[in-house]
This record gives structure tokens, C-alpha cells and sequence, in this order.
């Protein structure tokens, strides 16, 4: 195994959101929050989701498209998050962008052979000649005629854009395609020679290639790894293979559970989601997927399905949330007898309220029968906020107290090891082309506060600075951690690099307090 | 189905007066649907879906459309012959509509419970606090959390699923007995679709309503329809009971739209090609230039007539190797889809040999060309 072309550590992309002529912020959109992902040369990674998870933010601020608010972009060995304006250029010569309406993506006024030749006339080639041989040749590369140079896109159907917005995003020969929606617009009948056409160009030209679709059946036919994403964060990473088989995040099951399936006899199978997508300018506390998630972690103490349990955290949710209004309920309660509101039954108001939350009326635990009982009173009696802390109180649970990290399924390690291990590799991975002095020399300056009485920097001091604990709770990362820092005290910092790609390629991951 | 049915479709033909010519977008369409069924009509874009849908209700602009022949027969009713305003009073009364984006459907200045109060009020006779009474009712039965309270909110209060809840909503303020829903779930997120498309499936069962689902996704219509009604430009390849088609496609557009839906984990097959073009269809099957099952038979004169898969009168294919004494084996390969060229050539004899082809086209030529200049995407891969 080689190390990875891309390595994304930690990318976080906020919107601010500002009120008033100060344009002060009150708030941010984290549309990407902490999210971290290989790719390797020759492979394909699909990062899917619903919309509004971040991933194609996700995808532009990898590109530098858009200006990360932290995390580290490692490109073949190079920080792409401390580029200048050259080498940034020089970065998006190597990695190009295909985008989801092929339509919009080309100028009505300009042949498909100017819009194709465009990026190597930007990246300096004049020879006009040449242009239009390499042009040419692409054209035929993806199924179309060199002679279609000339016509202009109105008389290409979608699919053929589509082709020649792959030509285009080729024509430069990069490394990195990042592919946004490549095929949503399209028809049925043609997504399929699209996504053979991608596959096909992969293994012609070696291409690391980043899919971002909400398709589920598209990431399984081109994708060879994937990372499910949730409001800005990444929740599961597997090989597609073991997405599908095995998926292991209750938001992946989900997902899956949720794409029909052209079989009427499997039909009504697909377990359906309550709820829509939190708000990324307030996610919740805790699992983001915890409002919604059907698999929400029950507290021990009380005997109650995972229906159950769900229908009294939601209660407990927008009770918290302030969202009861008691009037409302009076009214609903009230409106097949008369309008008098002030004077219905509490028993009814607390029904209506049950039915609304698919609490049933008696919850078989007596305990949290009693919890929601007692709230319930407090709603009528127009105290939500009581209401709420009662249920906070008597139904907790550890998806909204903790928020769970990227684990990796088939190691023992921890966590924050497993975060410690990624951000050193990812540190290490921009040093892969220095000479040894320079290696030597960034250690010591970004290890030096561990330096012991002579100044010298060694082992203990490194893992001391990575917070990489001594030893791991996994024994083979433990050895290829020890072997990393020694190649990189040795000032190799390229066989330290391999230590940890090779002993942590890419890992199936899942960020679930379950398991 | 022995009762009358709700709708009854025969023979539409819709077309559009355009600068290119005449587009016939849809061209001799036949149906029925049932009462309390769901018909799922399927098709790619352009295969006349959606304008099948808005004639029957004639929401299609005239000029420069224009429904030049058939029948919509609803519940007794010839649709055609109605006057304008008689339709205007059907329309939104027992005949709604949902479309593809709710942002569209509704009006952004007013709340959402006075748009389906207006709704309820246009059509019924009801007082003011009776309308309100059922349009929080109908939210609360299209799964809108506290719809008392999200009554007087405005559209862009509510996420995209929510809205298109309360386009329902709307659509059943008038208790219809169809409801045409077209596209309902493309624009929402699959989490959202399921919840969607469980919604209508709930609904139509209390409502005791008919359902015209227009979609794509044949994942969808697997999900929801009792029958399924095949489109492809302008012309119904194959209609029949969703269990026969998913489980026994017959025509080989049917057959090949199956086959090319990615995901499935045993490699997406596309279908070479592209919608021939609308203003000049190619004579015979329209589907032929990209079937590779097509015989001489299947070039000529007019779209094959209805005929009978294994004779149920349900399940009916315009495919020429379905005529009685054909070999529909052909198209249905034994299972193995590879089509071996052979095969289609010993059973064309039999195609020819039937005599029911109309006369040959006099343009034949200019449709070669037309469709040279389209370019079939697959030969140009052979090519390549």
C-alpha cells in the first residue's frame, strides 16, 4: 500500500452568521465540522448523505474552492492549506471538478472545444494546434467525435454534456476528480453509461476520484469506499462492500432502509425516518443523529421498546426545545366540543398530547410512567420548562450527553488515540518530501516543548506533543506508532509516513455509542 | 376489475403547436384507473408523463398545446367535452393535484392554513371556523407536528418535506376522488420520500381515493402502485399489475429501464442511445432504434397494437414479438438478457411473416439522419 493521494484531517468549514451594521456574529453554520477522509490513488470514495450534510462543502473547501476554517488538506505530500496563490493554481491543475448540472456548467456562446480547452489555455498552453489535438482525443476518450469540437452545448444531450464536463475536467491530466452529483441529472437510462464511463477513465488514467451524490444505489455502483455524512460530520466510513452488507451507524441502516427498492414485494419494508434534518446553525448536543435515530440508546433502569423509548425522548426533545404550546393543545383537545378553551379537561389535554408523541397511555414501566405523568401535569399547567427539566431528568440517555468519535471497528483503539494517530499522520504526511534536516528541524520545532534537559527531542517528547499515549490500546498500532517515530526522529519522515498508511490505510469506521 | 373504473383513458393524443413542428407528446395513450387504486405512470423525461397527468385536467396551456383526440372518461364523464369552467369547478374538487416542488404550489405571502381554508372555501359552502377546523384537521392528518400552532405559518417556515405535507394537505381539503401526484418525492431527500410516499399510501386508504403517481423512480413505483402504465416518448410500451411488470417485463424498454437502475450490485446496463426526436418519431415502435430485439416489422408503420402477455388482458405489451402466434421467448431470452443476435434474426421471419405492418414511411431517410445526428452513445463506444 502507497500513501494515500488526499489526506483530509479535521476539515471544518462555519458560516458566520452576523446581525446588525457591525455585522456581529451571533452564531454559525457548521456546515462542515470536523471531518476526515482519504483517498487514494486509483480509488474512488463516495461521500454521501441527505442534503444539507455538508458534503459538497465538504468537497469545495477540500479543493480550497471555498477557505477551510481549520483542518489540514494533505495533497501528495504537500500542505494545500498553507499554499499561496501559485501553488494553489499549480494544486487545481491537478485536481479538477465535475458538477452535477451539466447544463449550467458550459457557456451557451462558447463550442465545446473552446469550454474543453479552456482549463489548458488558462494553465498556459498557446499552441492552438496542439490544443485541439488533445481536445480532440478526449472528445474520443469519452465517447463523443473529435469532429463535435466545434458544435456548441445546446446540441449535446445531457448525458453527452455530462461526457464533455468529464473531457473538460481531463483535459489538464489530474490527479484528483471531485465529481458533485455527477449523474442526479440525468435519466435513468444514461446515469448508467455515465458511471461506466467515470469507471472506465479511473483505470485509464489512474485518477483518485471523490463521488458526492445522494444516491445510495450510485455509490454503490462506482464507489469503492464510502463515508456517510450527517449535519457536517462523518458517522461511518466502510468499503462499499461492507456498507451495504454490514452497515454499522443506526444513520446508515437508516439511509439504506429508505431507498425504494424496485421490488413491489419488498415493498413497506423500509423502516421509515421520523423527522427532518436538525439545523446546522444549532445541531444538537451529544450524536447529532440523536433526534432522529431509532436506535437511540435506552437508560438501563427502565424496561421500555425502542418505540417507546423514542416517542418519550421525543416528548422530552421539544418539550425542551420549548416547542409545546400548551393553547394549541387546549384548542386541538377542545375543538369537537366547544370554544372555550380555559375550560377542557387536563385529562384530554394530556391525551392529545400522548397521541401527538405516540406516548402510549400507560407506559409499561411504572417509573417512567410516573416521569411522563408528572410532566404531562406540568404541561397543562402551562410550566413546560418544569416539564422539561422532569423529563431531562428521569430520561437521559448518553446519545444526547456524549458526542461519539470515529472509531475504528476492528482495532481496540480508543477514540481519542485514533484522532491523536490521525492528526500525527497527517502532520507527518507533509513531510514526505523534505531532506532529513528539515524533518529534523519541524520536529524539534513543533515537539520541542517535550525536549528533555539537553534540548534533544526524542520519542517520548514526540508522542508527548501528538498526545499519542505510551503504549496504544492496540498492539499492532502501538508498533507501527513506535516505528513511525523512530524513522521520524531518524529524520525519514517518508518510511514514518508508510508506517502509518500502511498500518492504518483506510479503516472502517463508525461513530456510535452503540458497540 | 369488474366495476366501472374511476378513469378512464382511451386513445389521448396531446400535442404542442412549436416553432420545430408539431411535438406529439402524447400519442395515443390508453388506461383505466380503478377506484381506490394507485396507477404509477413511468417513464425518462420527455416520454409525455407528465402531460399525460395535466390533460386529464387540461392544465396544459393551450395554445400552444392542445388535446387533439381520446377520451378521459371520469366517472361517467368526458372530460374533453367539458367547458372550461366545469373543469375549473372538477379541478381541485375531485380532481387534485400534487406536483413535484411545494415551494411552487404554494404562495409564499399567506399562511398555510389560509391557502387550504381558501381551498376548502372555493368549493364548499362552509363557514370560515369550520374551514379552519378541518384544515388543522387535514395537517394534523398529513403528519405536521402541533397543527394548531403551525396553521398560521407561512410556507417558508417549514422544511421542503413539511411543505410538500401541506400541498397534500391542500390537495385533500376537498376529499378528491383522484389525486394526481407528480414527481411528489423527487425534490425531497430519500429519508423524507419514505415518509412521503407512507403518507399517501395512509392517506388514500382513508380517503378512499384514486391515486395517479407520475414518477421516474421505478423504486417508487415498486413502493406504491397496484398498476403500472410504461411510458416512452409519447406512447404506453407496457401496462399491467406491478407484481407482472417488475416480475415479468415484457416489452423490452420495460426490461432495459430495470436493468440500467445503478446499486443493485450486479453492474448497471444502460440503454444505448436517446429519445428519438420528438417532432419527427421514428416510424413503428418507437423504441426500436435502441431495442436489440428489433426486426424488420418493428421499423414499420405504427406503434404495435396492445397485445396480451400470455393472455391476460391486464398485463398488455406494443411489442410485435407479443402477437398471437409470435415468440415472445425473444425479448424474454430465457433469463439471459445478452440477446444473441442470432436468435432475433431466426424470429423476425416470424415478425415479417404476420402482415401487420402499416404502410412504410415516405421519410425514412430524414429520420436516419436525425437520429445519425443524435448519436447513439453506445456505438460510438463500439467505436472507440
Amino acid at each position: 500500500m502507497t500513501r494515500p493521494l488526499l489526506d483530509i484531517e479535521g476539515l471544518t468549514k462555519h458560516y458566520p452568521i452576523t446581525e446588525g451594521v457591525l455585522r456581529n456574529e451571533v452564531g454559525r453554520v457548521r456546515a462542515v465540522d470536523g471531518v476526515s477522509f482519504t483517498v487514494d490513488r486509483g480509488e474512488t470514495l463516495g461521500l454521501v448523505g441527505e442534503s444539507g450534510c455538508g458534503k459538497s462543502t465538504a468537497a469545495t473547501a477540500a479543493l480550497r474552492l471555498e477557505e477551510p476554517t481549520d483542518g489540514r488538506i494533505v495533497f501528495d505530500g504537500a500542505d494545500v492549506t498553507a499554499f499561496g496563490d501559485a501553488e494553489l493554481k499549480r494544486f487545481r491543475r491537478r485536481a479538477q471538478m465535475v458538477f452535477q448540472d451539466p447544463t449550467s456548467s458550459f457557456d451557451p456562446r462558447m463550442s465545446i472545444g473552446e469550454s474543453v480547452a479552456e482549463p489548458l489555455r488558462v494553465h498556459g498552453m498557446r499552441d492552438r494546434a496542439k490544443r485541439r489535438r488533445i481536445v480532440g482525443d478526449l472528445l474520443e476518450r469519452v465517447g463523443l467525435d473529435a469532429a463535435d469540437m466545434d458544435r456548441y452545448p445546446h446540441e449535446f444531450s445531457g448525458g453527452q454534456k455530462q461526457r464533455i464536463g468529464l473531457a473538460r475536467a481531463l483535459v489538464i491530466n489530474p490527479d484528483l476528480i471531485v465529481a458533485d452529483e455527477p449523474v442526479s441529472a440525468l435519466d435513468v437510462s444514461v446515469q448508467a453509461d455515465i458511471l461506466d464511463l467515470i469507471d472506465r477513465l479511473q483505470s485509464a488514467f489512474g485518477l483518485a476520484i471523490l463521488v458526492i451524490s445522494h444516491d445510495m444505489g450510485v455509490v454503490r455502483e462506482v464507489c469503492d469506499r464510502v463515508a456517510v455524512m450527517y449535519l457536517g460530520e462523518i458517522v461511518e466510513t466502510a468499503s462499499t462492500e461492507e456498507l451495504f452488507e454490514d452497515p454499522k451507524h443506526p444513520y446508515t441502516r437508516a439511509l439504506l432502509a429508505s431507498t425504494p427498492v424496485a421490488d413491489p414485494r419488498q415493498r413497506g419494508q423500509g423502516a421509515s425516518l421520523s423527522g427532518d434534518v436538525p439545523s446546522p446553525s444549532d445541531p444538537p448536543p451529544g450524536c447529532r443523529f440523536h433526534t432522529r435515530c431509532p436506535e437511540v440508546i435506552p437508560d438501563e433502569s427502565y424496561d421500555l421498546d425502542d418505540a417507546t423509548w423514542r416517542a418519550v425522548l421525543n416528548l422530552r426533545l421539544r418539550a425542551e426545545s420549548a416547542g409545546i404550546d400548551v393553547a394549541a393543545v387546549r384548542e386541538y383537545a377542545a375543538a369537537d366540543d366547544d370554544d372555550d378553551t380555559t375550560a377542557v379537561d387536563p385529562a384530554a389535554v394530556r391525551a392529545a398530547i400522548r397521541e401527538e408523541f405516540d406516548v402510549p397511555a400507560e407506559l409499561p414501566d411504572p417509573d417512567a410512567e410516573a416521569a411522563v405523568a408528572a410532566a404531562l401535569d406540568r404541561i397543562v399547567d402551562g410550566d413546560v420548562e418544569a416539564a422539561a427539566d422532569r423529563l431531562g431528568e428521569a430520561f437521559p440517555t448518553v446519545c444526547r450527553r456524549e458526542r461519539p468519535e470515529l472509531v475504528p471497528t476492528d482495532t481496540d483503539l480508543a477514540a481519542a488515540e485514533w484522532r491523536a494517530i490521525k492528526g500525527f499522520r497527517v502532520w507527518v504526511a507533509t513531510l514526505v518530501d523534505e531532506s532529513a534536516e528539515t524533518v529534523t528541524g519541524r520536529v524539534r520545532e513543533r515537539c520541542g516543548e517535550g525536549a528533555d534537559r539537553e534540548g534533544e527531542v526524542d520519542r517520548l517528547a514526540v508522542r508527548a506533543a501528538f498526545r499519542l499515549p505510551e503504549p496504544l490500546s492496540d498492539s499492532a498500532a502501538e508498533r507501527a506508532v513506535g516505528a513511525a517515530v523512530d524513522a521520524l526522529l531518524a529524520g525519514r519522515a517518508g518510511d514514518a509516513a508508510d508506517e502509518l498508511y500502511d498500518a492504518f490505510g483506510p479503516l472502517r469506521e463508525s461513530a456510535c455509542h452503540l458497540g | 376489475m369488474s366495476a366501472e373504473p374511476l378513469l378512464s383513458i382511451r386513445d389521448l393524443r396531446t400535442v404542442f403547436h412549436t416553432d420545430d413542428g408539431l411535438v406529439r407528446a402524447v400519442d395515443g395513450v390508453s388506461f383505466d384507473i380503478g377506484r381506490g387504486e394507485t396507477v404509477c405512470i413511468v417513464g425518462e423525461s420527455g416520454s409525455g408523463k407528465t402531460v399525460t397527468g395535466e390533460s386529464i385536467t387540461r392544465l396544459i396551456r393551450t395554445p400552444p398545446g392542445e388535446i387533439a383526440a381520446g377520451e378521459i372518461v371520469f366517472d361517467g364523464q368526458d372530460l374533453t367535452a367539458l367547458s372550461d369552467e366545469a373543469l375549473r369547478a372538477l379541478r381541485g374538487d375531485r380532481i387534485a393535484h400534487v406536483f413535484q416542488n411545494p415551494q411552487g404550489a404554494l404562495n409564499p405571502v399567506y399562511t398555510v392554513g389560509w391557502q387550504i381554508v381558501e381551498a376548502i372555501r372555493l368549493h364548499e359552502d362552509v363557514s370560515k371556523g369550520a374551514a379552519r377546523d378541518r384544515a388543522v384537521d387535514l395537517l394534523d392528518r398529513v403528519g405536521i407536528p402541533e397543527a394548531t400552532r403551525r396553521f398560521d405559518d407561512y410556507p417558508h417556515e417549514f422544511s421542503g418535506g413539511m411543505k410538500q405535507r401541506v400541498s397534500i394537505a391542500m390537495a385533500l381539503a376537498t376529499n378528491p376522488d383522484l389525486l394526481i401526484a407528480d414527481e411528489p418525492t423527487t425534490a425531497l431527500d430519500v429519508t423524507i420520500q419514505n415518509q412521503i410516499l407512507s403518507l399517501l399510501d395512509d392517506l388514500q386508504t382513508e380517503f378512499d381515493m384514486s391515486v395517479l403517481l407520475i414518477t421516474h423512480d421505478l423504486g417508487v413505483v415498486a413502493e406504491v402502485a397496484d398498476r403500472v402504465v410504461v411510458m416512452y416518448a409519447g406512447k404506453v410500451m407496457e401496462r399491467g399489475g406491478v407484481f407482472d411488470v417488475f416480475e415479468q417485463p415484457s416489452h423490452p424498454y420495460t426490461r432495459a429501464l430495470l436493468d440500467c437502475l445503478p446499486g443493485r450490485g450486479d453492474g448497471a446496463a444502460s440503454i444505448g442511445g436517446r429519445l428519438p426526436s420528438s417532432t419527427d418519431p421514428p416510424a413503428g415502435c418507437r423504441f426500436h432504434p435502441r431495442c436489440e430485439h428489433a426486426v424488420d416489422a418493428c421499423r414499420e408503420g405504427e406503434q404495435p397494437p396492445d397485445y396480451a402477455v400470455d393472455g391476460d388482458d391486464d398485463h398488455v405489451v406494443s411489442c410485435v414479438h407479443y402477437e398471437p402466434g409470435g415468440d415472445p421467448s425473444v425479448v424474454r431470452g430465457g433469463g439471459d438478457d445478452a440477446g444473441s443476435g442470432d436468435a432475433v434474426d431466426d424470429d423476425g421471419g416470424d415478425g415479417r411473416g404476420s402482415g401487420a405492418v402499416g404502410t412504410p414511411p415516405a421519410d425514412r431517410t430524414l429520420r436516419a439522419e436525425s437520429l445519425g445526428d443524435d448519436g447513439s452513445d453506445a456505438d460510438r463506444e463500439d467505436r472507440a
